[in-house]
């Protein structure tokens, strides 16, 4: 008997009747992780990690119909036994293991591998199939550190404040803003958009610690920003806000950001190839750990990475999803907000 | 070479030419003076040649990295360019070593005569020993360009802010002949090498582009109209018994055109002559296409010379014998002119036909024909001006053709280069031919950069290939291009070619419906 199924509303779980991200409307929607393109808006229930309700309740209102569970705490829905593990992509992002007579299905939503000082670390599950993203599906593709990115970026900013500049960092709000207030914590103010620090807001209000920083908002006083640091969503370049900091130096933070041309295209002062997507290795390092019979690849570098897990023996699928732009992730909190 | 890759990633990441020269003179400030003349010299097309095939280097990645070839050129494709390629996909170095810029390059003119075995040796202990942007500028060493926007202009303006001294000079210091080797870099500076007093060009007079009646103009008598040629507006420049070309982009582009030189080497006078360099063949005047294949070539072969020649259509006179005659009228510099080509004669340069006409309601006519012989339209001279030095409103004006237009459909898209990498930029469009379609031009301007990468998104979503450079999409996306010209042509498949077409817009409003068809495109040259 078939656990899953894909269908034009999203991954569809067959005896426990309900789907992973959908991007339709759906009676019962189990969600990875808080970003728009797997957290859409209308579902008339919802179930997530503990960490990601508030974000939720946040993005898509704050009457939805939400459950949470922990990481590692199974829950029985119509017999299939659903259950979370870290997938260290963002503030209470998960992947979503089902079990059902024996039958192991993971669904990776997006994951990184390597540890970052604020998500909980990516942890691998043994099952017979694995839904895996590929967003950074190419071998050219090979993150540093979260240590060497923390020189990197403290760098910057001491840098601009020696030439008297002041250091914008570009990144979306759920997850980079919050990895980045991190990675400089300690070095100086931190200025942040409205749609970072409502978020920030509502995360600490649930009870997780995130690093001190204060809200910009559209009047502010130069001499307050003048040297310090500013972090903005990527859709406010070119925007009448950050044309008003004072001597600005704007970096974007980005996985794209790894080849010159990306950041050439973009026309900033430096683009740090900070990604909350796994580099090509840690794809194929979790792969691997799932010891998974039949991998299906959606969003990214589908096509390739699947011909590359066949070629070294392991069955691979290519699979048609919505996930991915996380460029709409960015735009539409600030949308429903309004609703 | 810490400091030559902190440069570069300085340069290549802005696109404001103040920045790009800020870093450039912090560099020429602190970098020993090898470095700089290397610097100089890589960056003006005086580079060592290439000692090792990029063929081998793929090839020792390929076995380091142990990746399929398949995957090697996906991540090519990805990529863009192969230096960046290699560094990227080649493990972590292991040991750290640095060297200046000219020991590097020392050490890879060295390189060339060893044998491939040697090479490996060599190239795989430098990727070992260098991490990602390092390895890259050792990759553009051996072989391929840097691409980060720093033209000669740039450079020189750089050099002029450090030095004080004019850059009309430091242009023709740096291209003049030269090595690293041979020169240290205040004699270059300086230009030691050159005589630059007879080389020193004119700024050149600019016209502003017709935006009012002509009858606004004033009486016909006063004014002298000629037709606008596209191709390279060119000072030449003959002082005793020399003679320099110089672009309007302020280069010294003398090599590139060895017939002009021959001809006017014949000639009597010294003199400063402005007008047009074209290529000209059986009289005719050719395609910019065609005068393309001429530029910024290393060496101008018999074939290329003899393929398509190149002519000079003469403006202007602004010196004669050591007098500056920028002061006087257009009227008189036309008298002196016609008289230097009296006593000088040569097929190769052309005065430029000063146009007969009585009424200002001839002219718009003429201006339409101008296409049928490739000139791109009239220019309006008032008798009395000066030769103004740069743009200045009033007794210039140019007055174009209007561009034709027509409806077309993207078939195939491609990365760009450069800053245009990352994205889809390059697009082949077709027309209807019944029931399929016929391509009928490449375009790669005319976009906003929103517009590009909401069409790359698209492609992306829509390619019918998954592998490789191209990426042939459905025929759904409608553009307007304009083009200036028309012509039945055999070496495309269509049967005809187009003259520097462009993108106009983005017509989002139609679908392939509503294209041209290649009748409708033909008919155009008929007209």
């Amino acid at each position: 008997m078939k656990l899953i199924k894909f269908t034009k509303k999203g991954i569809y779980c067959i005896p426990g009747k309900f789907y992973l991200d959908p991007w339709y409307p759906v009676k019962y929607a189990v969600i990875s992780h808080g970003h728009a393109d797997h957290a859409r808006w209308g579902n008339q229930h919802y179930l997530c990690q503990n960490d990601s309700k508030a974000i939720l309740k946040h993005r898509l209102g704050k009457d939805i119909s939400i459950e949470s569970l922990g990481y590692n705490q199974p829950k029985n829905i119509n017999g299939v036994q659903v259950c979370f593990f870290p997938a260290g992509h963002v503030i209470g992002s998960a992947q979503i293991k089902l079990e059902y007579k024996g039958f192991v299905v993971v669904f990776s939503g997006d994951y990184k591998t390597q540890p970052d000082f604020i998500s909980t670390p990516f942890e691998p599950v043994k099952c017979h199939e694995f839904i895996t993203e590929s967003t950074f599906g190419l071998p050219i593709y090979k993150w540093k550190t979260e240590q060497e990115l923390q020189q990197e970026l403290q760098n910057w900013v001491l840098q601009n404040q020696q030439n008297n500049r002041t250091s914008v960092f570009l990144g979306y709000s759920l997850g980079k803003a919050q990895r980045i207030l991190k990675l400089i914590e300690h070095v100086d103010d931190v200025f942040v958009h409205s749609a970072i620090h409502n978020l920030n807001t509502a995360i600490s209000n649930s009870g997780i610690d995130i690093p001190k920083s204060t809200l910009i908002t559209s009047d502010f006083k130069k001499e307050n920003v003048q040297r310090k640091i500013v972090i903005l969503p990527p859709a406010l370049l070119g925007s009448k806000l950050i044309k008003k900091i004072p001597n600005a130096a704007t970096a974007i933070c980005s996985g794209w950001m790894h080849i010159r041309g990306n950041r050439r295209w973009k026309g900033v002062d430096a683009g740090f190839a900070v990604s909350d997507h796994a580099d090509w290795e840690g794809l194929l390092q979790a792969v691997k750990a799932t010891e998974a019979e039949k991998v299906y690849v959606t969003h990214g570098s589908q096509a390739v990475f699947s011909k590359y897990l066949n070629e070294i023996g392991i069955e691979a699928h290519e699979l048609k999803t919505e996930f991915g732009d996380e460029e709409i992730a960015d735009k539409e909190p600030q949308k429903s907000a309004t609703l | 070479m810490k400091d030559f890759s902190n440069l570069i990633s300085a340069i290549e990441i802005t696109n404001k030419t103040n920045a790009k020269i800020e870093a450039l003179v912090h560099y020429f400030n602190t970098a020993p003076d090898k470095d700089k003349l290397w610097l100089i010299a890589l960056f003006t097309g005086k580079r060592p040649s290439r000692p090792v095939k990029s063929n081998l280097m793929k090839e020792w990645c390929m076995e380091l990295t142990k990746l399929p070839e398949w995957l090697f050129l996906e991540s090519y494709s990805a990529v863009g360019d192969l230096g960046e390629t290699l560094a990227l996909l080649l493990p972590n170095p292991k040991n750290t070593i640095e060297k200046p810029l000219h020991i590097w390059v020392d050490e890879l003119i060295n390189l060339k005569q060893k044998t491939d075995e040697e090479k490996k040796v060599y190239v795989l202990q430098a990727w070992n020993g260098l991490e990602a942007q390092e390895r890259l500028i050792f990759n553009k060493l051996i072989g391929g360009s840097f691409r980060i926007g720093v033209s000669k202009k740039t450079l020189v303006n750089a050099l002029a802010k450090l030095s004080g001294i004019d850059p009309n000079q430091l242009m023709h210091s740096i291209i003049g002949n030269w090595t690293p080797n041979s020169i240290t870099f205040d004699d270059l500076l300086n230009g030691e090498h050159i005589n630059y007093d007879k080389s020193k060009p004119y700024p050149f007079c600019l016209a502003y582009a017709l935006e009012k009646d002509l009858t606004d103009l004033g009486n016909e008598n006063d004014w002298q109209v000629e037709y606008k040629w596209d191709g390279i507006r060119g000072q030449i420049i003959k002082r005793k018994e020399e003679v320099f070309i110089w672009s309007r982009g302020e280069e010294l582009v003398t090599q590139q055109f060895p017939e002009l030189v021959a001809a006017i080497s014949k000639f009597h006078n010294d003199f400063v002559i402005d007008g047009e360099i074209l290529a000209v063949k059986d009289s005719a005047v050719l395609l910019f296409n065609d005068l393309q294949k001429r530029l910024n070539r290393k060496n101008v072969t018999k074939k290329l010379l003899e393929e398509v020649p190149v002519g000079f259509y003469v403006y202007d006179i602004l010196e004669l014998n050591d007098e500056d005659f920028r002061a006087q009228s257009m009227e008189n510099r036309r008298v002196k002119l016609e008289q230097l080509f009296k006593e000088n004669t040569t097929d190769i340069l052309k005065l430029s036909e000063m146009i007969d006409f009585k009424n200002w309601n001839e002219l718009d006519a003429l201006r339409n024909d101008a296409r049928s012989f490739n000139s791109e339209g009239l220019m309006l001279k008032r008798k009395t001006s000066i030769y103004h030095v740069g743009r200045k409103k009033g007794d210039w004006w140019k007055w174009k053709v209007d561009p034709l237009t027509i409806d077309v459909v993207m078939i195939y898209a491609q990365k760009g280069s450069g800053r245009r990498s990352s994205k889809y930029t390059d697009y082949t469009f077709a027309v209807k031919n019944q029931d399929h379609f016929v391509t009928v031009a490449k375009a790669y301007s005319g976009l906003t950069d929103k517009e590009i990468t909401e069409i790359s998104k698209w492609v992306n979503k829509n390619a019918i290939e998954k592998f490789g450079p191209v990426r042939t999409v459905k025929p759904v996306l409608v553009f307007e291009i304009a083009f200036e010209g028309i012509a039945y042509s055999k070496r495309h498949k269509s049967g005809v070619a187009l003259r520097f077409p462009r993108i106009k817009r983005w017509r989002k409003d139609k679908t392939v419906k509503d294209i041209d068809t290649i009748e409708s495109v033909k008919a155009l040259i008929e007209n």
